[in-house]
């Protein structure tokens, strides 16, 4: 990165907001993939979205890459810059611009953390319904990158389905704004289209999304099997006796292991093969008797038995073993590959099964944490990636569970993105001619490919498309 | 030049793919993804315009054009998955083939859009044109998991993917939910179903219409989840009254505790219908966008539906107006002027409120656009992704009016 460039970024975002010396990039050369580690050029950090929209220019006079990045907690590699790029942090820009209650709407800037928004909605009696794991870290500018997900999203939706407008620098440093905030787009739905872009269509500066009232009542279970099978036959149960319930988790064995090992034992009956967690809400009554449904549902599958918390205190309990436990994972060993692919629900029994013998096959640690609802599967390996033997065996673990999960009709990612973690597998799931529309659309965006460079589409797997007139 | 495009459609797609419509113009009627790809390539080498066509039971087939491509004779239920609660679907599958097929394996698909019952698929997707159930439901983006697209220039996109959560590259699937067939014609659509709902209950209020929209306020500040709640003018509520309708759907406890909420909330007095009438007030309902040659609709919030009503009401008329009273989107049917219509539109947007032609005479689309006036530098973006999927412009869709 040449001083020039340094010194005009410093001109713009003051200097103490740009970090070029190799200790102090070190922070940001990974995000919460542990295989890829790259140190961008600087770092610059913008306070606002005039000063992103100035910086945008810079590098766009400049031809100069950039990495839009939220709080790095990423897990497909998307937020991690190579040396001649730029990496925009947006971190300081964590103000939430307006909270209000009547329309159920929240304006903010993309780096305000996930659970913050929550909280400040929560004296309204609303809340932000995607809810990551990382959700204490992560940033919600990070959450429109990636279409984020969590828990919750099972009956009310991933982040696209939250977003209803959004300010957006392209890579040129023009700035539109797409949407609105009543959700009935201008146009075409390019809030649709720019939520989940990975970064790759340019920098959302404001972001309005929908908030939801608290449900009035909320029911919390824990049941536990003796197999798998039998857990993955009672979520489909549920669903099909019209039940949405407001999440529906899974832990193996390996993972309830882990978490009551751990400092955030919750209880959880080590003996089982698999818990499902299982959150219930809306009004009163009718909690309480689909809660009843489900009881009987999960009895008639097998469960051994089932535990129920009403009260925020012992709901917390049940949840915190499942929020916690990529943290509980972290005893085992030095590094966790968080994988997520997803597969048809009625594929759960199966996979699991092919996921267990991969295991056997290549001597891992594998602990199943996952979304049993939306067949969001999080198998992951706990290793030490000093150890190039078992990094080689858990690379091609890896590729072959991903492999399953195409093959019984599943995708590579449900939440997490494709980052560069994936982008190999994108062939096995899209053709020549649909990566060249999601190529042709990025350069409709962003017609010299400078947002986040390297990411999502594998180019050299493109059939070529025409770039649009007035395009380079 | 007609007959020499028929004698090359038929050379393509033989004779059963190929008629002629009432005026003469040829028709394609492809029934495979890659015959409706090669139809649209074949197009784009010639340079010939299309019209887009499913079963002309919303847009009127009216558009200018060398040769209409419809897909009528896409029209196969490709798979059901009862376990996952997915479904594959040709686009020019008949809605009420699609609901009966559904229905006998247990499922749903939780969109009752305006119109025919006989209306396709593709139609629905491509204009994005959700009913009432959009209050419990989520709009037709939240029921489309994937779709495979012919693009004006015959390439064939296959967009998202048959799992109910998925972000494996960009969401391309947005861009067609909405796009009016101005980014390509539908050819497949992967839809995200529900279980079959075990209690449907519709209940109606009387009166006039703000004490109703106020009442609608109330309810949803209440947390009552009605399925539907929707606020129908006397014309479309066959009523000597404004109607609020709320439709509860789901399992049975949920429903039943819904309507005893229902009449602890305000003032109104609730007036169940039949189980037996309920299909037929809502097909009603549908129907009734069909009532005039016109039909928009108009994004507001749930405060803005009194104003946004006078707008309506003073600028256009009365008729045909239905408002979800929870998500805040207004549906009228009616004919107007062009110079109104785009009155109307100027005001709304004085306003923030997003104007949404959804149907209408060619000559009032193509001088209106189905969403006009785009946001600064909106525009070019959106130019630049219709020629993307349609460099030969070859797709007679009028997006943008011609001011």
């Amino acid at each position: 990165m040449t001083p020039d460039l340094i010194a005009a970024l410093a001109r713009i975002v003051g200097p103490r907001w740009v970090r070029h010396r190799r200790a102090e990039l070190a922070t940001y050369a990974m995000d919460g993939l542990p295989t890829r580690e790259s140190y961008p050029g600087v770092v610059v950090m913008p306070g606002s979205a005039a000063e992103v929209r100035e910086v945008v220019r810079l590098l766009h006079l400049t031809a100069v890459p950039f990495v839009a990045r939220g709080a790095g907690t990423g897990l497909s590699g998307g937020a991690v810059a190579d040396p001649d790029a730029v990496l925009i942090a947006l971190t300081r820009m964590n103000r939430i611009l307006a909270v209000d209650p009547v329309t159920r709407r929240a304006t903010l800037q993309p780096g305000v953390i996930n659970a913050r928004l929550s909280e400040a909605a929560e004296a309204h009696g609303l809340h932000y319904v995607p809810d990551p794991s990382s959700q204490a870290a992560c940033t919600v500018g990070g959450n429109v990158a990636e279409n984020a997900g969590g828990p919750h999203c099972l009956k009310y939706g991933v982040t696209t389905n939250h977003v209803v407008e959004l300010v957006v620098v392209l890579p040129d440093a023009s700035v539109i704004r797409l949407g609105s905030p009543h959700g009935e787009p201008w146009g075409p739905d390019l809030v649709g289209l720019f939520v989940g872009s990975e970064g790759m269509f340019g920098i959302a500066v404001e972001i309005t999304v929908r908030l939801e009232p608290l449900p009035p009542s909320v029911r919390t279970m824990l049941a536990d099997f003796s197999t798998v099978r039998g857990a993955s036959e009672a979520v489909s149960a549920i669903i099909a006796a019209g039940i949405v319930p407001a999440a529906m988790e899974m832990m193996d064995r390996a993972c309830v292991a882990a978490v009551e090992a751990s400092i955030y034992a919750a209880g959880y009956p080590t003996d089982a093969a698999a818990v499902l967690l299982i959150e219930l809400d809306g009004q009163g009554d009718a909690v309480e008797a689909e809660g009843a449904t489900v009881v009987s549902l999960l009895r008639q599958r097998g469960a051994r038995e089932v535990r129920s918390a009403t009260t925020p205190a012992d709901r917390a309990r049940l949840w915190q073993g499942r929020k916690k436990a990529f943290g509980a994972m972290g005893r085992i060993a030095p590094d966790l590959a968080v994988q997520d692919a997803v597969v048809p629900r009625s594929a759960l029994p199966d996979i699991m099964d092919r996921i267990e013998e991969i295991r056997r096959r290549y001597g891992l640690t594998i602990s199943n944490v996952f979304h049993a609802g939306d067949g969001n599967l999080h198998p992951n390996i706990s290793f030490d990636r000093r150890d190039p033997d078992l990094a080689g065996r858990v690379h091609v673990a890896c590729r072959e569970i991903m492999a399953a999960c195409v093959e019984a009709g599943g995708s590579i990612t449900g939440e997490h993105g494709v980052g560069s973690d994936k982008i190999d597998y994108m062939p096995w799931i899209f053709d020549a001619e649909t990566l060249g529309a999601m190529r042709a659309v990025r350069r409709a965006f962003d017609p010299a490919e400078r947002a986040n460079p390297g990411k999502v589409v594998p180019l050299h797997a493109c059939r070529e498309w025409r770039a649009a007139p007035g395009v380079a | 030049m007609s007959d020499v495009i028929f004698g090359r459609l038929r050379a393509l797609l033989g004779t059963s793919g190929v008629e002629r419509d009432a005026d003469g113009l040829p028709r394609a009627t492809p029934d495979t993804p890659d015959a409706l790809s090669l139809v649209c390539r074949l197009a784009h080498e010639e340079g010939w315009k299309i019209r887009v066509e499913g079963h002309a039971s919303w847009l009127s087939p009216d558009a200018p054009g060398d040769l209409a491509v419809s897909t009528r004779a896409l029209d196969q239920v490709l798979s059901v998955g009862p376990a996952d609660l997915v479904a594959t679907v040709q686009a020019g599958t008949p809605m009420e083939t699609l609901r009966r097929r559904l229905a006998d394996e247990g499922m749903w698909l939780a969109l009752d859009p305006p119109g025919r019952p006989e209306r396709s698929l593709g139609s629905v997707v491509a204009t994005a044109t959700a009913g009432p159930l959009r209050h419990g439901f989520g709009p037709v983006r939240d029921h489309v998991l994937g779709c495979t697209v012919a693009t004006g220039d015959g390439r064939l996109v296959k967009a998202g993917g048959r799992v109910v959560k998925n972000v494996a590259g960009y969401d391309l699937t947005k861009l067609q939910v909405g796009g009016f067939g101005g980014f390509g014609i539908i050819a497949e659509v992967h839809l995200r179903l529900r279980a079959l709902p075990r209690a449907d209950v519709t209940l109606l209020a009387r009166g006039p219409r703000d004490t109703l929209s106020a009442a609608a306020r109330d309810l949803v500040g209440a947390q009552l989840l009605p399925g539907a709640l929707e606020l129908l003018s006397p014309a479309l509520g066959a009523d000597a009254d404004w109607v609020l309708a709320a439709r509860f759907v789901g399992t049975d406890a949920a429903v039943q505790a819904d309507v005893r909420r229902l009449g602890s909330v305000g003032e109104l007095a609730w007036t169940p219908l039949p189980a037996d009438r309920t299909a037929a007030f809502w097909g009603l309902v549908a129907r009734g966008s069909l009532g005039g040659p016109i039909t928009l609709r108009l994004g507001v919030l749930g405060g803005g539906i009194d104003d946004t009503l006078d707008i309506v009401a003073h600028d256009l008329d009365e008729g045909l107006v239905s408002a979800g009273a929870g998500v805040g989107m207004i549906r009228w049917t009616g004919d107007a002027p062009v110079e109104r219509l785009r009155a109307v539109r100027r005001a709304a947007a004085a306003r923030e409120i997003p104007m949404t032609l959804e149907r209408a005479p060619w000559p009032v689309r193509r001088a209106l656009g189905h969403f006009g006036a785009y946001r600064e530098g909106v525009g070019q973006l959106v130019g630049r992704l219709r020629d993307t999927f349609d460099p030969g412009q070859c797709l007679s869709v009028a997006l943008e009016g011609a001011e």
